[in-house]
C-alpha cells in the first residue's frame, strides 16, 4: 500500500496518511450499514445508503490521490450518476407507497411474509 | 458489441411504438427485436473482441450466456400476451425496461473492467425494481417495490466499498490486472484484498439470492407480477452466476485456497435454506421463489468446485433452468388469471396455491404435461435437462474432491422431489374445477418449445459441448 514513487504526489495530500482515510471511510461506511438496519423511516433508510456510496467515494479518491492514478476518480463519476438514477427510482417507489398507505414506515409493509 | 447498442436503440423505438393507439404491434415488435439482437449476437461467433477501451471482452462463452438471456426474454415477452387486455398495464414501457435491463446483463456477462460489473449489475437492478412495483395499485406489488430496491441498493453499496478496497491493494479496475496481482503477488496478499473480494462477493451473491443473503427474495418473488417474476428468477440469476464465474476464474483462480472454503460454506447454506423451506410453502410462487434460491445452490457447487468442468456445467444448467423456470411461471399466469373467479378469498392470493393447479391435467393435457416436465426438469429427473444439469454440476464437485459438498447436494435435491411433485400430484390425482382454460396461440408455441428443448437436452445433452 506505499505510495508509487515515480509519481510525485503532492504534500498537502502526504501530509494525512491513507490508514486514516481508510478508517474514515469504514467508519463512514459502518454508520450507513446500523442506519439501513435499524431506521424505520424509509427515507432515512435511503439516506444511510447514500452515505456507504459516499464512504466508497471518499475511500476511491483516498486510494487514486495516493496512487496518481486517474481511474479510481473515473469511478466516483460512474457511482455518482448511478446514485443519482438509483435515487430517482427510489424516491418513485416511496412516493408509490405513500400514495397508496399514506406512509413511508417500512414497518407498515407486511403483506408479504412466508 | 452491436448487441448492447442494438438493445438500447429498440428500447427507445419500442418507448415511441407506446405512442401509437394500438397496443397490439408492441409484443410483436418486442419479440421481433429480440429476435434480430439474438441473430446479431452471433456474429463474433469463434473471436475474442476486446471494446470500448478495454471495457469489455466478448467470447464465445459471453455469447452463449448472452444468447441464453435474449432467449429467456424472448419466452417472457412472449408469455406477456394478457397486457393488451389490461388497462392499467403499460406495455410499451414493460418491454422498454426488459430491453434496456437486458443491456445491463449483457455487460455484466462480458465485462473485462470492475466498473462495466458494477454499471452493469446497477442497469439491471434499477430497471427490475421498476417492473416489481409496476402494478402500483397493489400493495404487495408496492412492498416487494421497496424491499427489492433498499435490499439491493444495500448490497451494491457492500460489492462498491469491496471494489474500491480491492482497486486500494491493486491499483486496478481491470479484471486482467487483479489477475496479475493475486497470481504473483510482491509481499503477499495484503488484508486488503481478502476483505475486498470477500465484500464484493457478498454484493454478488446477494444478486443471485444465495442464502444467508437470501431473505429478500421470496417477498420480491412473491409480490412482483408474475411475468416479471419469471425474467427476474431466470435473467437475472444467469447474469449474476456469469459475472461470478468470470470474476472468481480470471482474476480470483489464483488464490482458490482462499475463498473456496467460505463460498462452499455458504453453498450448503444455500441449498439447505432453499429447500427445506420451500417444503412449507402453501403459495407455488412462493414455493418457486426458495426453489429459486435451491438451484442457485446447485449453480454455486461448480463455482466452488471451479475447475475445467465448472464453464460447461454453468451454462447448462442456468438454461435448462431458465426453461424450466419459464414453463411452470406460464401456466402459473395462465391458472391464477383464470381460475380467480372460483378460489378467491378474502386474501385473494390464494389462486397461486398448489390447489389452484387441482385436476388441471384433465382439462388441460398440454399445460399439466408443460407443468409436469419443467418439474421433473427442475427436481433432476434423467430425461430432462434438468438431470444432466445436476449431473454436470455434481461432476465438478467430484473433479475437486468436495465429497462433503456433493452429500449435501444429493439429499436436498432428494427433498426437493417432494416438493415438486405436490404439483404433479394435484394436477394428475385431484379433482378441482372443470371449466378448461384458454391458451393463446403465442403461450400454446412458448410452452411446447419448451417442453422440446428440456426434454431434446435430456436425451442429447451433447448437443451444447464443445460449442464454446
Amino acid at each position: 500500500m506505499q505510495p508509487t514513487q515515480d509519481v510525485l504526489i503532492p504534500e498537502v495530500i502526504q501530509q494525512i496518511p491513507l490508514t486514516y482515510y481508510l478508517i474514515l471511510s469504514t467508519a463512514l461506511f459502518v454508520i450507513g450499514i446500523i442506519g439501513v438496519l435499524t431506521r424505520r423511516n424509509a427515507i432515512i433508510i435511503f439516506m444511510s445508503i447514500e452515505l456507504m456510496l459516499n464512504a466508497v467515494n471518499l475511500l476511491l479518491i483516498a486510494f487514486s490521490s495516493y496512487r496518481s492514478d486517474s481511474s479510481g476518480q473515473v469511478f466516483v463519476f460512474f457511482i455518482m450518476a448511478v446514485a443519482a438514477a438509483e435515487v430517482s427510482v427510489g424516491l418513485a417507489i416511496i412516493v408509490m407507497i405513500y400514495r397508496n398507505t399514506r406512509s413511508i414506515d417500512v414497518g407498515l409493509l407486511n403483506k408479504l411474509k412466508w | 458489441m452491436l448487441p448492447i447498442v442494438l438493445l438500447s436503440v429498440f428500447g427507445i423505438a419500442l418507448l415511441f411504438l407506446g405512442f401509437l393507439k394500438s397496443k397490439a404491434v408492441l409484443l410483436p415488435a418486442a419479440l421481433l427485436f429480440l429476435i434480430i439482437t439474438l441473430g446479431v449476437n452471433f456474429l463474433d461467433w469463434n473471436k475474442t473482441y476486446l471494446y470500448f477501451n478495454d471495457m469489455l471482452r466478448t467470447n464465445n462463452l459471453s455469447m452463449v450466456f448472452t444468447a441464453i438471456m435474449l432467449g429467456s426474454a424472448f419466452m417472457v415477452v412472449a408469455l406477456s400476451s394478457s397486457f393488451i387486455n389490461d388497462e392499467s398495464a403499460q406495455p410499451a414501457e414493460y418491454y422498454a425496461l426488459i430491453l434496456f435491463s437486458l443491456v445491463g446483463a449483457v455487460m455484466m456477462v462480458s465485462f473485462e473492467n470492475l466498473i462495466m460489473l458494477f454499471v452493469g449489475v446497477e442497469i439491471l437492478s434499477v430497471a427490475m425494481y421498476v417492473l416489481t412495483g409496476s402494478d402500483k395499485k397493489n400493495l404487495r406489488s408496492n412492498e416487494a417495490a421497496l424491499k427489492y430496491f433498499l435490499m439491493g441498493a444495500f448490497a451494491t453499496g457492500i460489492m462498491l466499498f469491496g471494489m474500491a478496497l480491492l482497486y486500494g491493494a491493486t491499483g486496478s479496475f481491470t479484471i486482467a490486472g487483479l489477475a496479475a496481482y493475486t497470481d504473483h503477488p510482491q509481499t503477499g496478499l495484503s488484508l486488503l484484498i481478502y476483505v475486498g473480494l470477500l465484500m464484493l462477493l457478498i454484493g454478488l451473491l446477494f444478486k443471485v439470492s444465495a442464502a444467508p443473503f437470501h431473505f429478500w427474495t421470496p417477498d420480491v418473488y412473491d409480490g412482483a407480477p408474475t411475468i416479471f417474476t419469471a425474467f427476474m428468477s431466470t435473467v437475472v440469476k444467469t447474469a449474476g452466476f456469469a459475472a461470478l464465474f468470470r470474476l472468481l476464474s480470471v482474476s480470483f483462480g489464483g488464490v482458490y485456497t482462499f475463498w473456496w472454503t467460505i463460498l462452499a460454506i455458504i453453498t450448503a447454506l444455500t441449498l439447505v435454506a432453499g429447500n427445506i423451506t420451500a417444503v412449507y410453502q402453501t403459495s407455488f410462487k412462493r414455493m418457486m421463489a426458495y426453489s429459486s434460491i435451491s438451484h442457485a445452490g446447485y449453480l454455486l457447487i461448480g463455482l466452488s468446485s471451479l475447475g475445467t468442468q465448472t464453464k460447461q456445467a454453468i451454462v447448462f444448467y442456468s438454461l435448462a433452468y431458465s426453461v424450466a423456470t419459464i414453463a411452470a411461471f406460464g401456466v402459473l399466469i395462465l391458472v391464477s388469471q383464470q381460475r380467480s373467479t372460483q378460489t378467491i378469498t378474502s386474501e385473494g392470493i390464494l389462486t397461486e396455491n398448489f390447489d389452484a393447479f387441482n385436476g388441471l391435467a384433465r382439462q388441460n393435457p398440454l399445460l399439466g404435461f408443460a407443468m409436469t416436465v419443467s418439474m421433473l426438469s427442475l427436481a433432476g429427473i434423467p430425461l430432462t435437462a434438468g438431470f444432466w444439469g445436476k449431473f454436470y454440476m455434481f461432476s465438478t464437485a467430484v473433479e475437486r474432491g468436495q465429497i462433503w459438498l456433493l452429500v449435501v447436494a444429493v439429499l436436498m435435491s432428494a427433498v426437493g422431489i417432494y416438493y415438486y411433485f405436490r404439483v404433479i400430484i394435484a394436477m394428475y390425482f385431484r379433482d378441482g374445477a372443470t371449466e378448461p382454460i384458454r391458451v393463446a396461440p403465442f403461450f400454446q408455441y412458448v410452452l411446447l418449445g419448451a417442453i422440446i428443448l428440456t426434454i431434446g437436452l435430456g436425451i442429447a445433452p451433447g448437443l451444447l459441448q464443445g460449442l464454446f
